[in-house]
């Protein structure tokens, strides 16, 4: 990472900056580690944030950069989740069990112990064994390899598939959401292994931590996720600044050209997917110790399209419109819907935010495209200056993912 | 001396409609070669199946020394082979400077790892600057090429044709919305190109052809209907008939 990276570059300084001092600021004001100004909840709560803010990031390399609007990334994101919270289960419970097996008198034998296990965590789905994918969850390092390795082979196949064929625009973005469903619909199932619609849960308990309280933990996670972000986002800008993210965005524009320069479009696409789908799982995978609990409502296609709706608001094709997009929607959302936003009675009806603010993110997101394509990022473009090509309304490229004019920079 | 392009029985039809029939023709490695022919002759067509775009119903198309067959191979792989194309219209991406994208078509590895790895050295940049110069860009290399001029985007395009380095250049229309002085220009590089690879060239301006001074094929409904000097072929009744006597 030279300097002429971050000369090119400027606002990744910028941000990781801003990262740092908001980590900072955190610390200082947290219950574990500074004045208790911020509750330990609202420290979860803005760790997750970071978290859905490095998926964002892989949501606009894919889309905002590459052209592909996939509606499956929080699948991934879930996955990931899924794989941990798997290792966090076993963990946990095994020292439950063993504990109370202990409490016999009789040591208890590791057979014992593995069907105790077993019957703790699937006796809500009416079984008593390990299903063959539990076969890794006793190892925390199996368990990580699966974080990537699952979404990603999981990415990869589809992938594959889909850009072999040549399937692009709308079809591409319905068999994203179909794959979502599918996965979201078998995990409901209570035979799929991972406890059916009862999901994964007490996954912020950390095995062998009992005496470290939540305030700490929520602390480290909170720090891990903003490492992670920091990395994902000097990481994400270092692809698209070069040759490569040349080759992305003009695919983006028109693929077929692409093709006729000798690059293998089919092959750059499933690269990123690849990659983002990666990079959604380590977010998910952060993301749910925090959350505590993970369910398959997780893959609802509704979440995958609500990533695409953070990037579009922030701004997409601009790494930090992500970020910004993400953090934005998802913790006014989350001040929405937690009941903290008062109501607004006239008399002959009470406007119940839980219920209004879905609709007020419907309006807004369709006011952005209409209006601000360049989302909330295109307030930086107003302040330095940059304006929007004029085009007389032609896009910048034939494809469907192709930049509208609204979206360009002059 | 076997020739470095052999198109031989090729035919295509799009929905019932025969658009190239039985097409054959050879070209040899360093040769310009003009194709013209009045609208819908399949011009455009015979490029799109030489470039992978379009698949034939039958014939064959190979290419190279070891007369590799273009069939069998996609789009990127014929351009990785040798083969660049110019379209009729100008296409360039627009949302990206003039720099990137003749860096973009700068010939190198074309894998996505080699890419990602991929850092501009000074000799990259000296090609960019070259290319440049001789496409009348110098000035724009920082420009969006969005914001460029018709005729400076036919410009870029044969920038990125040059820095490709193609054994087989198709060029289709090149002449098309470019002024005369940018005409003139446009021959004289492409009778120099045609120095070093094979050059075909498709185009309606008889003018322009006459200047590029080379050996014409005359396309009428998908196949040859004559081939020679110009002066040879705007001889032939059957051509007079079909193409120039409408003019
Ligand atoms: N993809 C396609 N589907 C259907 N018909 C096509 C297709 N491509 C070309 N054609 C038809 O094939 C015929 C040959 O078209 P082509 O574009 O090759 O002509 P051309 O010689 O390049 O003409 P022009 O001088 O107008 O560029 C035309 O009648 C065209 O309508
Ligand atoms: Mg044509």
């Amino acid at each position: 990472m030279s300097r002429t990276f971050f000369a090119k570059n400027p606002s990744v300084l910028w941000f990781l900056l801003i990262l740092a001092l908001f980590t900072l600021a955190v610390t200082v004001l947290s219950e574990a580690y500074g004045v208790a100004f911020i509750s330990t909840s609202f420290v979860k709560t803005l760790g997750k944030t970071l978290c859905l803010a490095l998926v964002a990031l892989a949501m606009d390399l894919i889309w905002g950069y590459a052209g592909i609007l996939s509606l499956g990334h929080m699948a991934f994101f879930a996955l990931g989740g899924y794989m941990i919270g798997m290792w966090l289960m076993y963990a946990r419970t095994d020292e439950i069990v063993v504990a109370a097996l202990a409490q016999g008198g009789l040591p208890a034998t590791a057979e014992e112990i593995r069907q105790g296990v077993a019957t703790q965590i699937f006796g809500v789905v009416g079984a008593s064994d390990f299903p063959p994918i539990w076969y890794f969850a006793h190892s925390f390092w199996a368990q990580i390899a699966l974080v990537v390795l699952v979404p990603g082979i999981l990415a990869l196949v589809f992938g594959w598939l889909a850009f072999r064929s040549r399937v692009t625009g709308v079809y591409l973005s319905i068999l994203t959401q179909a794959m979502t469903l599918a996965l979201a619909l078998y995990l409901f199932q209570n035979d799929s292994g991972l406890r059916g619609n009862n999901g994964l849960s007490g996954l912020q308990n950390l095995p062998g931590l009992d005496a470290v309280s939540q305030d700490d933990v929520s602390m480290w996670f909170f720090w891990a996720s903003a490492l992670a972000l920091g990395i994902g986002y000097l990481l994400l800008a270092w692809v698209v600044s070069g040759k490569f993210g040349s080759v992305i965005r003009a695919i983006r524009d028109d693929e077929q050209r692409v093709r006729f320069l000798g690059y293998s479009v089919e092959g750059y696409k499933l690269f990123v997917f690849t990659l983002t789908a990666v990079i959604a799982a380590i977010a998910g995978a952060l993301y749910y110790p925090q959350a505590g609990i993970i369910n398959p409502a997780e893959l609802a296609p509704i979440a995958s399209i609500y990533l695409a709706v953070w990037v579009a608001i922030g701004g997409r094709g601009r790494l930090y419109g992500a970020v910004i997009g993400a953090a934005f929607v998802s913790l006014l959302s989350s001040w929405f819907t937690g009941g903290r936003a008062p109501s607004i009675p006239l008399g002959f009806y009470t406007i119940d935010w839980v219920d209004w603010w879905l609709v007020i993110l419907g309006l807004s997101f369709v006011a952005v495209t209409l209006f601000a394509p360049k989302g909330i990022g295109g307030l930086f473009d107003l302040a330095t200056g940059l304006r929007s090509p004029n085009r007389r309304g032609a896009p910048l490229g034939p494809d469907d993912g192709a930049l509208m004019e609204k979206e360009a920079k002059e | 001396m076997t020739a470095l392009l052999e198109v031989s029985g090729v035919s295509v039809t799009f929905d019932g409609f025969r658009a190239i029939n039985n097409l054959s023709f050879n070209i040899e490695a360093a040769e310009l070669r003009a194709i013209i022919g009045p609208n819908g002759a399949g011009k455009t067509t015979f490029m799109d199946i030489v470039t992978g775009k379009t698949r034939p119903d039958t014939g064959t198309v190979t290419f190279g020394e070891r007369s590799i067959s273009l069939l069998s191979l996609s789009e990127a792989q014929i351009a990785r082979a040798g083969v660049g194309r110019k379209f009729q219209r100008p296409t360039v991406f627009e949302d990206q400077t003039v720099a990137e994208n003749l860096t973009m078509a700068l010939k190198a590895q074309r894998a996505p790892w080699r890419v990602l790895f991929w850092r501009e050295t000074q000799a990259d940049r000296d090609k960019v600057a070259a290319l440049a110069a001789e496409v009348g860009l110098s000035d724009a290399l920082a420009r969006k090429s969005g914001e460029l001029s018709h005729g400076q985007k036919q410009w870029l395009e044969i920038g990125m044709l040059l820095a490709q380095e193609p054994r087989l250049l198709l060029v289709d229309e090149p002449a098309a919305g470019m002024t005369l002085a940018e005409r003139e220009h446009t021959t004289a590089l492409l009778v120099e190109m045609a120095k070093t690879r094979a050059v075909v060239v498709v185009e309606h301006d008889m003018e322009f052809v006459r200047r590029l001074n080379c050996k014409v094929t005359v396309l009428h409904e998908g196949s040859v209907l004559a081939e020679g000097s110009l002066d040879h072929v705007t001889r032939n009744p059957q051509v007079i008939e079909v193409y120039l006597g409408r003019g």
